[in-house]
């Protein structure tokens, strides 16, 4: 029972069927943080994976950069309503980083430089969907858009996507992060439009 | 957790805040209320069932006794396909579609600590607006300073009621950069927020103030960035940035 809202043409009316309901296309690169953006060094810039048990496992620069490296091109949606297509990245697979690791666990934290979180079921992380993303466009990632690196998890809302990322901690859990703790969903899956808490 | 619904807001007053800006006073049957810097999403549906979807900031402050009244303030952007229509189609008595309020972070209560610094960017001046209003409504005591960057005097919103906030000496202070032209008479030649103007005009860092800093993101970037090296804690520097369409 939507408003009429009369005079009203709208104006994108070519609009793609790859455009999750109620986004609409931009070509700009908006951002949208918190706080101020973080200025992360790579020489002490560092990647911590915390299991369920708490044991730990970290990677330096240099040895994200040694592993296996990957070209992205993909859609991502944020939920203040923009779309992007064919964003091209380039980064680490979580496949590679989660390759050795035995677990139980059922979800994943994303903790990142200046104190962000956000919760992800861990199969969303796993079989060739998510990376740690460091180059943006055949460029290194800017700080705004979260570089040295970040999170890069297209099929979910981008706030998913945690810029500034320095760890991922394994739980048995769902635990809401920042942005799921200050009214949005808790999975947020662009194509059903989880976008607010209930949705 | 209850799902936000759609609710009908019906357009019953509207005035220019600038000739691009206009504040619409919607009406919404049943509004929950909302916190100052919360935001709402606008829905439009066109005759064939087209739809379009943009978020927009709350302007007004919710009154303690309640009330169904609503204010966004809308600046018009030329590409715009939901912002054209919101300033110059819109009618008295037309109706929108609006769901919220939204966000949990980028609010501001009595309970927030310490002296405030609202520092605004052009429209990025809307929901720190609500703050001021609502801290009136409130009767709060928290300190409070604003500061206004922008173009030039055709763009200043709220200009009456700045100027009252000003000189009623109720501890908000405002106070307002020029980027492009000044009034005459205006004691500093026009140039960007730097600073000095932010170290003089804001609180020192060890007021230990909560920053709220709104605006398009080239301009949140830097004034979080010279929050950050003037000493300002980044965990007190909230910030909500405009997205470039």
């Amino acid at each position: 029972m939507a408003t009429f809202s009369p005079g009203f043409g709208g104006r994108r009316r070519a609009a793609r069927d790859d455009l999750p309901p109620g986004q609409y296309e931009t070509h700009d690169f908006p951002v949208l943080s918190y706080g101020p953006t973080p200025h992360v060094p790579r020489d002490t810039w560092q990647f911590t994976l915390t299991d369920e048990n708490g044991a730990r496992r970290s990677w330096s620069w240099q040895e994200l950069l040694d592993l296996p490296q990957e070209d992205i091109t993909v859609d991502i949606h944020c939920v203040t309503k923009w779309s992007k297509f064919a964003t091209s990245w380039r980064g680490v697979s979580l496949d590679v980083l989660l390759d050795d690791v035995e677990t139980s666990a059922d979800f994943a934290v994303a903790h990142s430089y200046g104190g962000y979180t956000t919760n992800l079921p861990l199969d969303d992380l796993l079989d060739g969907k998510a990376w740690i993303a460091h180059g943006y466009d055949g460029q290194d990632l800017e700080p705004e858009h979260g570089g040295p690196a970040r999170l890069l998890v297209p099929h979910l809302y981008f706030w998913k996507s945690a810029k500034w990322v320095d760890g991922l901690r394994l739980t048995t859990t769902d635990e809401p992060g920042f942005w799921e703790t200050n009214g949005y969903h808790a999975y947020g899956d662009p194509w059903r439009e989880q976008r607010y808490w209930g949705d | 957790m209850r799902r936000l619904t759609w609710r009908a807001a019906t357009l019953v007053a509207a005035r220019w805040e600038t000739a691009a800006a206009r504040t619409l006073v919607l009406d919404v049957p049943d509004w929950p209320g909302h916190l100052p810097g919360q935001h709402v999403d606008v829905r439009l549906t066109a005759p064939d069932g087209y739809q379009a979807q943009r978020s927009y900031s709350i302007a007004s402050a919710w009154p303690a006794g309640g009330g169904s009244r609503l204010e966004l303030t809308v600046q018009r952007l030329g590409d715009g396909e939901v912002s054209p229509y919101l300033t110059d189609v819109l009618g008295t008595g037309d109706q929108i579609e609006l769901r919220g309020p939204v966000g949990g972070w980028f609010v501001w209560d009595r309970h927030v600590p310490g002296p405030v610094l609202l520092v605004a960017g052009g429209s990025g001046v809307v929901p720190l607006m609500a703050m001021v209003r609502a801290r009136a409504l409130l009767a709060a005591q928290q300190p409070f300073r604003l500061v206004y960057s922008l173009r030039s005097p055709e763009d200043l919103y709220f200009r009456r009621e700045l100027e009252q906030v000003q000189r009623g000496g109720r501890g908000v202070e405002a106070h307002l950069v020029y980027t492009r032209s000044a009034p005459p008479g205006w004691p500093v030649p026009p140039g960007r927020l730097d600073a000095a103007a932010l170290a003089e005009h804001g609180w020192p860092a060890d007021a230990e103030p909560t920053c709220f800093v709104c605006g398009p993101t080239g301009f949140v970037e830097t004034a979080a960035n010279l929050l950050v090296e003037l000493g300002h804690d980044p965990q007190r520097i909230r910030t909500e940035r405009f997205g470039g369409s």
